[in-house]
């Protein structure tokens, strides 16, 4: 059972190397031309061969001497013709590696643009190993035909020289040999009919043994914690078996292709020597054209072998393109308007008007709503505390602050203007927000902080300072200059959450949002930074999500949100008062205090009272 | 506190190519099965694409150009046996190119699922977290690179090497003088490939290097799209990418070039070959040492010997890709694991209360700080223990050594009085589960990370468990329940949400010692105390440690540990330790400040 769309044409196939051919005309085009002069090096070769025998070697055994000149002039003319070849394969061989690499590099290029330009949703039904397999084995797999190519294409004109001089010699015995055209065509289609469907598993298997180990390197402490090793083993080794049979599979039909496209020529040959030679015998044909038509089919076996291997990678590169081009061609990166956010220094003003907000899963037509109907605004300098129950929808709002997702319906206003209509790179201008877990790139503290904008060290070191992580960071072995992430240093949460927290304050936002941004950090290093972001007077309006009484005593006013819902809003002595829910939350470590001292102090009576009882029985 | 460390890199494997082959055989012992029929198969196949060209060359020359006029049953007869011959030569090619498929593949995947065991015993996993991304090319692109040698490379080589030593007897047999000259042309030849193949190996090297680094640069825009996005640095990442992809394709491209050029020496020495043989065998027949038949016999001869020679150089520049591959899998398997399972060596506990106690226990990561210092300490059976301190002063420590995910560097820790190195993983995860801060979730339902913690559970049985915790509420006002799909490291789900899955995955484990590391600081203050009190309820049986910022969970303990840069420095119960004059009393004073 094969799926239609798994079938891969040879037309599709052609459309991929015609691709390749326009991405890179002129290395492709030389390419060739170093293959043409080895097919021509090739046939001089048998031709020098052929003329130092009949002018130096035999008529040397026949005069019983020769010449120094005679045999230096052999030696050169055969040294000659294989520098000559030697350097049509140097040509063909490096240029065809180049136009290869070019190809994968740039359709790399292309696939990451892409990621980095699609919205996050997109990349929320991607899973990582398919996205990383994508960029790598399926761009390798869509130009592998490439390296095989030019010479497949060099040789075409050995094929039709040989193919013309065997019209000429005898077009009968050219019919019968040239029949082989057509077999190599059919077993072409039936080897992509076969193939394609296993090449198209084979590669998404591929995609898929990636995403498995991804994940399960990625969630590695929770496979150790709990022991579960053997089992992630298992999961990877299933994965790893079907592609192992998917590959034998494709290897099988690979191997029965190889040799069939390797006999065909010689099968065409002898049914030429059979049929020829029943006419010489007949007396309708010189031997001498039977012979030569003979050798011209040998000589066209050998560009069919190199059109063979470019045949044999087609489907797999089909394949691979399409996987490819499935990225490429995916549509919805965010619009942008032309709006500019406005002057550089005055905190901004944020509205949020009726704002709702649906996940999507990973099938397009599973949605659950996250927010509904919020309304909410912040005057230019406020902070504003948002405050809710976990799974609230928090985090959904602090990511629509920013704009990395869109509201279902409602708007995002800073300053009045809606986000959507902020040209490219305005928002990210004026508003930065901390994530819970912050990401930490594989670069330096220092690039890490500044990401690339002009910062100078003092000012990397201020808002360290602020964020306090000058400390930690002093005392690394570079300071500044040492390198966390994949080649570097591990950090903890607490000093993730602390570089992350620098890397927004150094751009001195215009609206700060700050998302449970201190969780991971211990209550007294938090004291010092709310300290800190209060005497810094960041010139910023603040939306912060807390749990933490003192964070959210730094807020003028606060926002209790319920279900994706605001349910209440005023100054915390106010929604103290009014809102159970807010009470419910914020109070519930001194209740719980002071239920365990109640408890604590009813043991302690109950012991005495035992005491006491006991004292009393006796 | 943290610090590169030698721990935690992994290493790049054996030294030569051939201590790489011969170790990698031994690790995949299925490449070898049956190598010896596949090897026949191959010869069959070799000797068959002989034997075709020598029948038509025969069936023209003594055949049709038959001196006195066409033979035409010699012709039919001929064609008949190259007939045959071409189907045996496809038949066996067949049959061999399927065997080598089926060996390597499985000899591969037997090499993927053993790197892959072996990554989750090394420690890089658990403390450079974000070292993942390219280890993933090592069960990938690493061992797909092997496998296009293995199909296409091995046996083409031994096959050469038999087709070569053939073509040099027949040779011989017609002037052993020519043969001699024509090895003196071709030694050269093989000890420059050496030097060509140190380079080439060498560029290969660097390619496989290039690529690891390439996945890492992509894999920062995928998983860190939110925090590029949020920044607008999509243009700095993508000249991150640009970067590490050009560095791949020059790289590639270096390898290229070293290849071409080496496989067109093979070439221009052949043509040398060629021209010294005609020259001196003319000099020879002139002295009557050889006839002009055997001249121009050998001239043919000298092809079958060149052919293989080009194979043969062709190949071995495959191969260097290919070992660059293996050894870098390879360096991942030979890595020894730090903290090794004693498996049946060791010894498995019985379930029941435990008892921990740390004696005089040290760590120091390789060439770095001492961050735990000389810790004793006790635990009895059913206490709940809180440990808290300041950032960095060694608390996660003291969690990842009790629950063995670290090994210390002096001292011992004894679970009911055996060390823990001596307990075997199996016994010991049972015992021992420890929830991290960041609740990593598997891209499945809820229902499914749940039950990762016990694989047997039944749906009533998450159900209950998410009951006990409290969670009942919160589970059905997810749209679908235990059905929701978690997404991707559980991204569906607020960091929260993660934390309350994970802490429910690790108690319907049941382990007899549970220890929390932060593992509800992103969950609601009202959520939290709801989850200590059912933990408090349902642990009685058992031992709890839990590591909090939030000191409400100190408050409930029966005893306080108190770290302060690596050393233990207060222990007792809540109100003891308020009381007293020490670092838990400003600890606590702060966070009564925080949070009431």
């Amino acid at each position: 059972m094969t799926d239609r769309s798994d079938q891969v044409t040879l037309r599709e196939g052609l459309a991929v190397l015609g691709r390749a051919v326009r991405d890179e005309p002129g290395i492709f085009a030389v390419a060739v031309t170093g293959s043409a002069v080895f097919g021509a090096a090739t046939a001089l070769t048998a031709a020098v061969i052929g003329a130092v025998t009949d002018r130096v070697i035999v008529p040397a055994f026949a005069r019983g001497h020769t010449t120094t000149a005679a045999l230096a002039g052999a030696a050169v003319a055969i040294v000659g013709v294989s520098v000559l070849k030697a350097a049509g394969i140097v040509t063909r061989r490096y240029f065809a590696g180049v136009m290869q690499y070019r190809l994968q590099a740039r359709y790399r290029r292309r696939v990451t643009r892409q990621y980095l330009r699609l919205p996050l949703s997109w990349h929320h039904r991607h899973p990582t190993g398919q996205l990383l397999s994508n960029a790598n084995a399926d761009v390798e797999a869509a130009w592998y035909p490439i390296a095989p190519f030019p010479m497949a294409v060099g040789v075409l004109v050995m094929l039709v020289v040989a193919v013309v001089a065997v019209v000429l010699t005898d077009p009968a015995l050219a019919a019968v040999g040239l029949l082989v055209f057509p077999a190599i065509l059919l077993v072409n289609l039936l080897y992509q009919r076969r193939l394609s469907p296993l090449a198209t598993r084979s590669q998404a298997l591929r995609a898929e043994l990636s995403g498995v180990a991804h994940e399960s390197f990625d969630g590695a402490l929770v496979v150790k914690s709990l022991g579960r090793e053997a089992e992630e083993t298992a999961r990877f080794a299933a994965v790893a078996r079907e592609l192992r049979d998917a590959n034998t599979a494709v290897g099988t039909v690979r191997g029965a292709f190889d040799p069939v496209l390797e006999a065909l020529p010689s099968i065409g040959v002898l049914a030429v020597l059979l049929v020829g030679s029943t006419r010489v015998s007949a007396g309708t044909l010189d031997p001498g054209a039977l012979v030569s038509v003979a050798y011209l089919l040998m000589v066209v076996a050998f560009p069919i072998r190199a059109i063979g291997w470019v045949l044999g990678e087609l489907p797999r590169a089909v394949v691979g393109w399409r996987r490819v081009d499935r990225v490429l061609s995916a549509t919805g990166a965010p619009s942008y308007g032309d709006v500019p956010a406005g002057d550089g220094q005055a905190p901004v003003h944020l509205g949020v008007s009726d704002v709702s907000f649906a996940y999507t899963g990973r099938d397009p037509g599973q949605a659950y709503d996250v927010l509904r109907g919020v309304t909410l605004e912040v005057a230019p300098g406020r902070t504003v505390a948002v405050v809710g129950p976990t799974g609230s929808g928090k985090s959904t709002l602090a990511s629509l602050l920013v704009r990395l997702v869109d509201p279902r319906t409602g708007r995002i206003l800073i300053d009045g203007t809606d986000v959507r209509d902020l040209a490219r790179g305005e928002v990210a201008g004026a508003v930065a927000l901390v994530f819970q877990h912050a990401f930490v790139f594989d670069d330096s503290i220092r690039e890490n902080v500044t990401l690339g904008a002009d910062f100078t060290d003092e000012q990397v070191w201020s808002a360290l300072r602020l964020a306090q992580a000058d400390r930690f960071v002093a005392a690394l072995p570079a300071g500044l200059d040492s390198v966390v992430g994949e080649r570097g240093a591990t950090l903890s949460g607490g000093q993730r959450q602390r570089l992350a927290l620098a890397r927004a304050v150094v751009r001195r936002p215009r609206l700060l949002v700050l998302d449970d941004a201190t969780s991971a950090v211990d209550p007294e290093v938090e004291r010092r930074i709310l300290a800190g972001l209060r005497d810094a007077a960041l010139p910023a309006t603040v939306v912060v999500v807390a749990y933490r009484r003192a964070t959210i005593a730094l807020a003028d006013e606060v926002v209790y949100v319920e279900h994706g819902r605001v349910l209440a809003r005023g100054t915390h002595e106010e929604l103290l008062a009014a809102s159970a829910g807010y009470r419910n939350l914020l109070t519930a470590y001194e209740r719980d205090a002071a239920e365990r001292a109640a408890l604590r102090a009813e043991e302690e009576r109950d012991g005495a009272d035992v005491f006491a009882d006991d004292g009393v029985a006796r | 506190m943290s610090v590169p460390t030698a721990a935690s890199s992994v290493g790049q494997g054996a030294d030569t190519a051939w201590a790489t082959i011969r170790r990698g055989l031994a690790l995949s012992p299925e490449i070898r099965d049956g190598l010896a029929l596949t090897l026949g198969l191959a010869l069959l196949a070799t000797a068959g694409r002989v034997v075709v060209p020598i029948a038509v060359q025969q069936t023209i020359d003594r055949g049709l150009l038959r001196p006195g006029g066409a033979d035409l049953g010699f012709v039919r007869w001929m064609c008949l046996v190259a007939g045959v011959a071409v189907l045996v030569t496809a038949g066996a090619a067949f049959l061999m190119n399927v065997r080598i498929f089926r060996a390597s593949e499985a000899g591969l995947a037997t090499l993927r699922v053993h790197a892959f065991r072996h990554v989750h015993d090394l420690s890089v996993l658990t403390q450079n977290t974000e070292r993942r991304g390219s280890l993933v090319s090592r069960v990938t692109s690493d061992v797909d690179t092997l496998s296009q040698f293995v199909q296409w490379g091995g046996l083409l080589l031994v096959v050469s090497v038999g087709q070569l030593l053939v073509a040099t007897v027949i040779m011989a047999v017609y002037s052993w003088q020519l043969t001699v000259l024509v090895w003196a042309c071709f030694l050269p030849l093989f000890l420059l490939l050496r030097h060509f193949q140190r380079l080439v190996s060498a560029a290969y090297t660097v390619v496989r290097e290039r690529v690891g680094a390439m996945l890492g640069a992509v894999s920062e825009s995928v998983v860190g799209a939110p925090a590029v996005r949020a920044y607008a640095i999509e243009e700095r990442t993508q000249s991150r990418i640009d970067d590490a992809v050009e560095q791949h394709r020059a790289a590639a491209t270096r390898a290229q070039r070293l290849v071409a050029f080496s496989f067109t020496t093979g070439e221009i020495v052949a043509g040398v070959a060629n021209a010294t043989v005609v020259v001196v065998g003319v000099m020879l027949g002139l002295a009557g040492e050889l006839t002009l038949g055997a001249l121009l016999a050998f001239l043919f001869l000298i092809t079958l010997f060149v052919g293989p020679v080009q194979v043969g150089t062709e190949v071995l520049n495959e191969a260097q890709n290919a070992v660059a591959g293996w050894r870098r899998v390879l360096g991942v398997i030979d890595t020894p694991a730090d903290v090794a399972d004693p498996g049946h060596a060791g010894r498995a506990l019985p379930r029941g209360p435990i008892d921990v106690r740390f004696d005089a226990v040290s760590y120091a990561y390789p060439n770095g700080p001492t961050v735990l210092c000389e810790v004793d300490v006790a635990i009895p059976p059913r206490s709940r223990i809180a440990v808290v301190g300041e950032t960095g002063s060694g608390k996660t420590t003291f969690a990842k050594l009790l629950t063995r995910l670290m090994d210390p560097v002096a001292g011992r820790i004894l679970l009911d009085g055996v060390d823990l190195r001596e307990i075997r993983f199996a016994s010991l995860r049972e015992r021992v589960v420890m929830v991290p801060q960041e609740g990593f979730l598997f891209d499945d339902t809820l229902a499914a990370n749940v039950r990762y913690g016990r694989p047997d559970a039944s749906d009533d049985d998450i159900r209950l468990a998410l009951t006990e915790l409290g969670l009942l509420e919160w589970l059905d006002s997810l749209p679908e329940g235990q059905a929701t799909q978690v997404g991707q490291r559980g991204e569906s789900l607020s960091a929260g949400e993660r934390q309350l899955v994970a802490l429910a995955r690790a108690y319907l484990a049941d382990p007899d010692l549970l220890v929390l590391d932060e593992a509800t600081s992103a969950v609601d203050p009202a959520t939290e105390v709801r989850l200590a009190r059912a933990l408090e309820g349902i642990t009685r049986g058992r031992t709890a440690v839990t590591i909090a910022h939030r000191l409400s969970t100190a408050e409930a303990a029966d005893q306080v540990l108190v770290f302060d840069d690596g050393r233990l420095v207060q222990r007792g119960p809540h109100a003891a330790l308020v009381a007293a004059d020490g670092t838990y009393a400003g600890l606590h004073a702060a966070w009564v400040s925080q949070s009431h």
